[in-house]
């Protein structure tokens, strides 16, 4: 480890990279913990919207009229709505409006932190490009498998958790796929609110020790190797819950 | 995808769902009930004195329209610039020339991959504020520099959107030209490209909501376009927070009105052409 931190402090007095986050221990452990706040709010924000997805396209398709309007409306608006200005909507605009909690020290808090509104704010705007793309897939679902299943004896909620969404999950996987990758970029924003996660350590880091290209370029190939993983990980899950014979399940 | 009927499920219709619910009078009355809410919520909090949330506004709506102005121009302005680089880039990506298109293909990946904003930085502090060329000083406003840093992001997705097209022609259309013996290029501009077109206008239209959307994030990184000036009315106002709310909600309803027809138009262009992306 020392030798590799005095190979990198050799680099930097020979060709001007300036890796700080390898050589130096307060950089480097700055920019881990940074790495692991936005895998954090990626990871419990695609949860909580993969959820609220689920959810919302089972509400879209209740009888209530109401219902179905609050999410349509909900779907709408987020889906037609900058996701920054949401977060500063919520962040700014609604977290004065709520009232405050007394935190371990008996001093007044919001309800909420920021950690935990970037998660919430997040997770609402890919949750509604969810409610659309699970509701696409069960679009796909057949109203003859939805009646057999209902003559064995399943309520509307149970033909919905055991047959209709596994099956509309295999379906959306793609484009669901699409959409958690861009949540995953989307979490830079949380930088706005002063989340410490890559960008934010980054831009820290960069301030302090003056190697901005190559901070730069670090982050541009950790985000895009991020992303990566998550590719990997989702088509990983595409394959295990392919339908034989279906689709391009076969083909793969 | 076609062929013999499937036990359990119905081919895909389109793969991306593009639809969204229609908005009727119902959600146009819980819209504005909700900002109602939030507004009369942030005037009861309040004092008595200071004007209420409406007020303040209606006060500032002309500054703050304005800023939404600049912000639909950068987003035309990175959107042009964008399209023509993507274009370039799409057409290498599919053209013969393999290294080429390796390379085509990796940037389209690599740009398409980065998070917006990473982008905007990139093009922030990577871009000198301005140029020398032959004496003359060309200088670069931090706008300008929003413009490029969004318009790499725009490429790339144009460069894919190029490619996807190409790529959901069917392969007969290419060997019918070949036996008309048409070159490969005159293949390409008269009969593949022109058929490309339609298929391209709706995501591309999907792309431009979505640099709309994107421009707030250059008050970040210092453009004052609507969002900032959105804090300095704020400030403006006595920093009162309980305004904050409705300011945002302001914003949100000036980028709803533009980017929800824009949606609309998208669907109906989708449904019309019958396009399967």
């Amino acid at each position: 480890m020392d030798a590799l931190a005095e190979w990198f402090r050799t680099l930097y007095e020979t060709t001007g990279v300036n890796l700080t986050i390898v050589y130096d221990a307060y950089d480097r452990q700055r920019f881990v913990s940074g790495l692991g706040m936005t895998i954090y709010l990626s990871t419990a924000s695609v949860l909580i919207s993969i959820v609220i997805g689920a959810v919302g396209a089972w509400a879209q398709g209740s009888p209530l009229r109401l219902l179905r309007g609050l999410v349509n409306g909900f779907v709408v608006v987020f889906r037609n709505t900058p996701p920054l200005v949401q977060i500063f909507f919520f962040y700014f605009g609604l977290s004065p409006l709520l009232p405050y909690v007394e935190d371990m020290d008996g001093m007044r808090a919001p309800l909420f932190s920021n950690v935990q509104w970037a998660i919430i704010s997040l997770s609402l705007f890919a949750g509604a490009f969810n409610v659309e793309i699970f509701r696409s897939g069960i679009e796909a679902v057949p109203r003859s498998t939805i009646e057999a299943v209902e003559s064995l004896g399943y309520g509307r909620l149970g033909v919905y958790l055991h047959v209709v969404l596994p099956l509309a999950l295999r379906v959306c996987l793609p484009a669901l796929n699409n959409n958690l990758v861009n949540l995953l970029k989307t979490t830079t924003l949380a930088y706005a609110i002063a989340v410490p996660e890559t960008l934010y350590v980054s831009k820290q880091i960069w301030t302090d020790s003056q190697n901005v290209p190559t901070m730069m370029i670090v982050l541009l190939l950790v985000y895009v190797g991020l992303v990566g993983v998550l590719v990997w990980i989702m088509h990983r899950w595409e394959r295990r819950l392919a339908i034989p014979g279906y689709g391009q399940g076969a083909a793969r | 995808m076609t062929g013999r009927p499937l036990a359990v499920l119905l081919p895909v219709a389109s793969p991306a769902p593009r639809s969204f619910p229609k908005l009727t009078l119902v959600h146009c009355v819980g819209i504005v009930g909700a900002l109602a809410l939030v507004g009369g919520a942030a005037h009861a909090q309040g004092a008595p004195a200071a004007p209420s949330a409406f007020e303040v506004i209606f006060k500032w709506s002309p500054l703050l329209l304005q800023g939404f102005l600049f912000n639909v121009a950068i987003s035309l302005l990175a959107m042009t610039l964008g399209t023509v680089a993507g274009l370039a880039l799409g057409l290498a990506q599919i053209g013969t020339n393999r290294p080429l298109a390796r390379v085509a293909w990796a940037a389209t990946q690599f740009f398409r991959n980065a998070p917006w904003l990473v982008l905007l930085f990139f093009a922030m502090f990577m871009i000198p504020f301005q140029f020398r060329i032959f004496g003359y000083v060309i200088p670069f406003p931090d706008w300008v520099k929003a413009v490029i840093g969004f318009s790499l992001p725009v490429m790339a997705n144009v460069s894919e959107i190029l490619r996807g097209a190409v790529r959901s022609l069917p392969s007969g259309q290419w060997e019918a030209a070949e036996s008309l013996a048409f070159s490969r290029r005159q293949t390409l501009w008269r009969i593949i490209l022109p058929q490309c077109v339609k298929r391209m206008l709706p995501p591309w239209m999907n792309l431009y909501s979505l640099v709309t959307m994107a421009t707030v994030q250059a008050s970040i990184v210092g453009v004052s376009e609507m969002l900032t000036l959105t804090s300095e009315v704020h400030a403006a106002e006595g920093g009162r927070p309980e305004l904050l709310a409705p300011l945002y909600g302001f914003a949100m309803l000036c980028f709803f009105l533009y980017c929800y027809p824009i949606g609309r138009l998208t669907q109906r262009l989708e449904r019309r052409f019958n396009v399967k992306s």
